[in-house]
């Protein structure tokens, strides 16, 4: 079986993408020559040539704006925002105008953007480059915001963002990037909107994305060996949210943990333990926990542990939940 | 005196035709006869229909209501310049500049009835975006637009209308500079009517703004703003220049708003009447009306001809705009998606109750 890191799995998206539809384009800060900072853009400018993949100057609100233009004159860009603590200059252009423009134009206008943005924390990076952006976009209404936990996955979702109709945030977990996955790359993959279940057990849920899946993966199988057995369900999709599966594996299962690095107040685990009290109350068989990072600016290498939650924080929490 | 006076800086204003008509420069801009009327004819109907959106707003078939009068010459001129196939990116100010693209009046001031946002005519059809509040975030859309055509080898150009207050925002600097950079076929026009609301020309920047331009790397030219044919003939060189591949140019219009910023403004507390007399006399549509009179391009069976369709155009426009209603509740839902996702489609069936 071939192997493939999230890098060049996002690369070969960008690549198949760019090879099946001469309206993609690929743009952003670096993303030329260099191949963009985590060189998920390698090789594409030599490949693509410098109309379709070339690099901006360095402004975001800029990048994002053009995205707009680019797609009323029926284009389907691609841009990158360099860093997650970067992208904040861009939030103008996005909730104003790229979530929008499709309802300001009664359908008229749509906005096939995606806007890719390596995020999350976990790789010892200096101050604005550990950030977990994906609330500002999910309460934005008009965007959908996805983020890959796998190698393949992240093919199959990034192929999913470009082929959409509407303007996707791809929040791309750094910490993952050379990680590697056994297998082809799907030629289809749930969808956006549906979350996967990547591990099955009847003590608890784990309800995660991102780079926390795997740390999940290792809790659950810490867990095992004391006898407890977790069900991990990866949302994949944190807009629209896959509500119903969401209700579904926890009715089944009665208890349930979220994980997610960002801040704990009105951070995704806000919305999924919202929507686990409306679909699974009467199933539940314990509080829902939620183990994410803290309410404080994400810190700086040496103190990361501090902040992200760790295998022995989520282990110690489903310990909690299952015993409650 | 609480707007700076151009002449005073030091650069050049390009100026065909004096505020009495007379001609000061070579006026053949290159439009026939019939072109010229049209230009008349254009401003009058946008000057009838904006007094009659004033009304309209005091009469409360309209919400808050931003007037262009004074600006007619600025906004017709350049749109005229434009082919059909280009796409003009207004801000929310342009309504004269989408007559002259041809926008439907009725189905743009539905944004101002509250029928909805800023683009239910057809973009594509008029050659003209939707409107677009948020100052200068349209900039960055015509670059993108702009682009697109550049690469598509199209010949067509962007034009992005913005104001004075819109030069300070980072948006009006990362357009300039990605259009400049991308060398995109594109004319940043600014209309600078001296106030930003409140806040006076001299509160908002220090060298004149067509000054920049060449810091961008790309031509920056002050035309008269209430000269039609000045305006016409600067956006006219400016986009056989974009046509040519050599890029983006930057114009400053000199112009004034003779009106409040909005309806819900009171411009009286923050200049004083005499200025706005000051520029009542530099009137564009008197001015440019004189020129054609005294020229014999036009005469005053057609000033009154004008006046007369305007007169009745506004009041079908009135007529059919006072009769729309709010569009069913299910339209808030109806195209925030290609698709609905299922959260959206459950919460659409719980606001239409039809569960």
């Amino acid at each position: 079986m071939p192997e493939i890191t999230m890098s060049g799995a996002l690369n070969a998206a960008l690549r198949d993408a760019l090879a099946g539809d001469p309206r993609v384009l690929v743009f952003g800060e670096d993303v030329g020559e260099l191949g963009g900072v985590f060189r998920v853009t390698e090789g594409l400018q030599r490949d693509f040539g410098r109309e379709r993949v070339f690099n901006t100057p360095i402004a975001e609100a800029g990048i994002a704006g053009m995205c707009v233009g680019l797609a009323m004159a029926g284009w389907r860009p691609i841009a990158e925002l360099q860093f997650d603590g970067f992208s904040y200059p861009a939030l103008d252009q996005v909730i104003s105008h790229v979530a929008k423009y499709r309802e300001r134009t009664r359908g008229r206008i749509g906005m096939p953007v995606t806007i890719r943005i390596p995020s999350f924390g976990g790789i010892r990076g200096k101050e604005h480059h550990g950030e977990s952006p994906e609330t500002y976009y999910v309460h934005t209404a008009g965007l959908k915001v996805v983020v890959p936990s796998s190698p393949l996955d992240a093919y199959a979702l990034l192929r999913a963002a470009i082929a959409d109709p509407d303007p996707v945030i791809f929040l791309e977990p750094k910490s993952r990037y050379w990680t590697k996955e056994a297998g082809d790359l799907p030629a289809e993959g749930p969808g956006i909107g549906r979350a996967r279940v990547v591990r099955e057990g009847s003590a608890c849920v784990l309800v995660a994305y991102g780079a926390m899946i795997a740390r999940c993966m290792e809790a659950s199988e810490e867990l095992s060996d004391e006898g407890v057995e977790c069900s991990v369900l990866d949302l994949r999709s944190l807009s629209p949210l896959d509500v119903d599966t969401l209700g579904e594996v926890v009715r089944a299962v009665g208890r349930a943990v979220v994980v997610h690095e960002a801040p704990l107040t009105l951070g995704m685990g806000a919305e999924v333990v919202a929507r686990i009290v409306e679909e699974a109350f009467d199933h539940l068989e314990a509080p829902v926990r939620r183990v994410t990072g803290w309410d404080v600016p994400y810190p700086p290498a040496s103190l990361e542990s501090t902040y992200l939650p760790s295998v022995e924080r989520i282990s110690a929490a489903v310990r909690e939940v299952v015993a409650y | 005196m609480s707007t700076r006076d151009p002449a005073d800086d030091g650069f050049p204003t390009l100026r065909l035709v004096a505020p009495d008509g007379a001609p000061v420069g070579e006026t053949d801009v290159g439009l026939s006869e019939d072109d010229l009327r049209e230009l008349l004819r254009l401003m009058t109907l946008a000057r009838r229909l904006d007094r009659e959106c004033m009304a309209l707003q005091r009469q409360g078939e309209l919400t808050v209501y931003p007037p262009f009068e004074g600006q007619e010459a600025a906004q017709i001129g350049s749109a005229y310049a434009l082919e059909p196939g280009d796409m003009a990116f207004p801000s929310f100010r342009e309504l004269a500049a989408a007559i002259a693209r041809g926008v439907d009046a009725v189905e743009y001031l539905q944004y101002h009835r509250g029928t909805w946002h800023g683009g239910p005519y057809d973009p594509a059809a008029s050659g003209f975006a939707p409107i677009c509040v948020p100052v200068a975030t349209q900039i960055p859309h015509a670059v993108g637009w702009a682009l697109g055509a550049k690469l598509d080898g199209s010949g067509a150009c962007a034009l992005v209308y913005f104001g004075d207050g819109s030069a300070s925002e980072g948006d009006f600097h990362e357009g300039a500079n990605l259009a400049a950079v991308l060398g995109v076929p594109m004319v940043l026009l600014c209309q600078n009517n001296g106030w930003a609301i409140s806040i006076p020309a001299e509160e908002q920047y220090v060298a004149p703004i067509a000054a920049r331009a060449a810091g961008y790397g790309f031509p920056g030219v002050r035309v008269d703003g209430n000269d039609v044919l000045a305006v016409y003939r600067a956006t006219k060189e400016a986009l056989d220049r974009a046509r040519r591949g050599e890029g983006p140019t930057l114009i400053e219009a000199m112009t004034y708003r003779i009106g409040p910023h909005t309806t819900a403004d009171d411009a009286t507390k923050y200049r004083g009447a005499e200025e706005v007399e000051r520029w009542r006399a530099l009137d564009p549509i008197e001015r440019y009306r004189r020129y054609l009179l005294r020229n014999g391009v036009a005469d005053d069976a057609f000033v009154r001809a004008c006046e007369d369709e305007a007169e009745t155009w506004v009041g079908g426009v009135r007529a059919e705009l006072t009769a729309l209603g709010a569009p069913p509740g299910s339209e808030v839902f109806e195209h925030v998606f290609a698709e609905p996702p299922a959260t959206l489609a459950r919460q659409r069936r719980e606001a239409l109750d039809d569960a």
